[in-house]
């Protein structure tokens, strides 16, 4: 498998990951979902490299959960409309 | 049996046989049935893409496809899913019926970097109602394991293995 993203619908560099941003998206284990697909998910729709997908994929299925973007609630609502259209269980949570 | 999805010189190729063909046909056929029992509400806010759902759908599979998007916050939950819900549904629709219209027939159909995306989504979707109702688990294989081939459950097990392996050879496919 490649390593470079297969395609990004909305690029977001990694430096652009500020974690101190109150709103965060969550994707959620389900048993459904391939593990390959989230990763191909993760990709393209965050524009993220293929060894930061696949953390993020390991970190839903091992922890159940992750949080894969933080941004203003905007932002996030948009991300999470995207992952619902790929099939992903995801929500929106204020950062505590 | 489907060698599944390849890599070719002018786009993702695979072959499906008869039977293959008639069972994606179905699957998606059912799909669009199961996507048209969600309410509609207004027509005049439907056509402004505004649902008037408030709550999940009661049934497992359509509150699967259409999941809340927050999970301890009700209120945020129903202006969500007012202004996201309809969207949703339009663009499952419309991947459902990219694949039913590039197999029409068997045999060897080859897609476009687009039509794979659609394809993608809506297997994923047929996957995900298919498991909901099966009540799939991270230990569902060693259940398939113990059912006798005469279980008509064991045929909707083996559907969702088959359209499990296709979804996985088109995602390495794509990749």
């Amino acid at each position: 498998m490649s390593t470079a993203p297969v395609e990004v619908e909305r690029p977001r560099s990694e430096e652009d990951v500020r974690p101190d941003r109150p709103w965060l998206t969550i994707v959620w284990n389900d048993p459904i979902n391939l593990m390959s697909y989230v990763t191909y998910v993760f990709q393209a729709v965050f524009g993220y490299s293929k060894h930061k997908a696949e953390k993020l994929m390991l970190d839903v299925h091992h922890k159940g959960r992750a949080v894969v973007s933080n941004g203003t609630r905007e932002e996030m609502e948009r991300d999470v409309q995207t992952l619902h259209a790929y099939g992903l269980w995801a929500t929106v949570k204020q950062d505590v | 049996m489907s060698t599944g999805f390849r890599r070719g010189r002018h786009g993702l190729r695979i072959t499906l046989s008869a039977d293959e063909t008639t069972i994606i046909r179905t699957l998606m056929e059912q799909l669009l049935e199961l996507i048209g029992e969600l309410p509609r509400g207004d027509p005049g806010l439907a056509e402004l893409g505004i649902s008037e759902n408030r709550e999940a759908p009661g049934d497992p599979v359509l509150a699967r496809l259409f999941p809340d998007g927050y999970r301890d916050d009700a209120d945020a939950a129903v202006e969500f899913r007012r202004y996201t819900e309809s969207a949703l549904r339009d663009g499952k629709r419309e991947a459902v019926e990219v694949v039913l219209a590039s197999i029409r027939e068997p045999g060897d159909i080859t897609l476009d970097h687009d039509q794979a995306r659609a394809w993608l989504r809506a297997l994923n979707d047929v996957r995900l109602a298919l498991g909901t109702r099966l009540e799939i688990t991270e230990e569902s294989y060693e259940r398939m394991g113990e059912l006798d081939w005469d279980d008509p459950k064991f045929a909707m097990y083996s559907m969702y293995d088959w359209l499990t392996f296709l979804q996985e050879s088109l995602v390495r496919a794509l990749s």
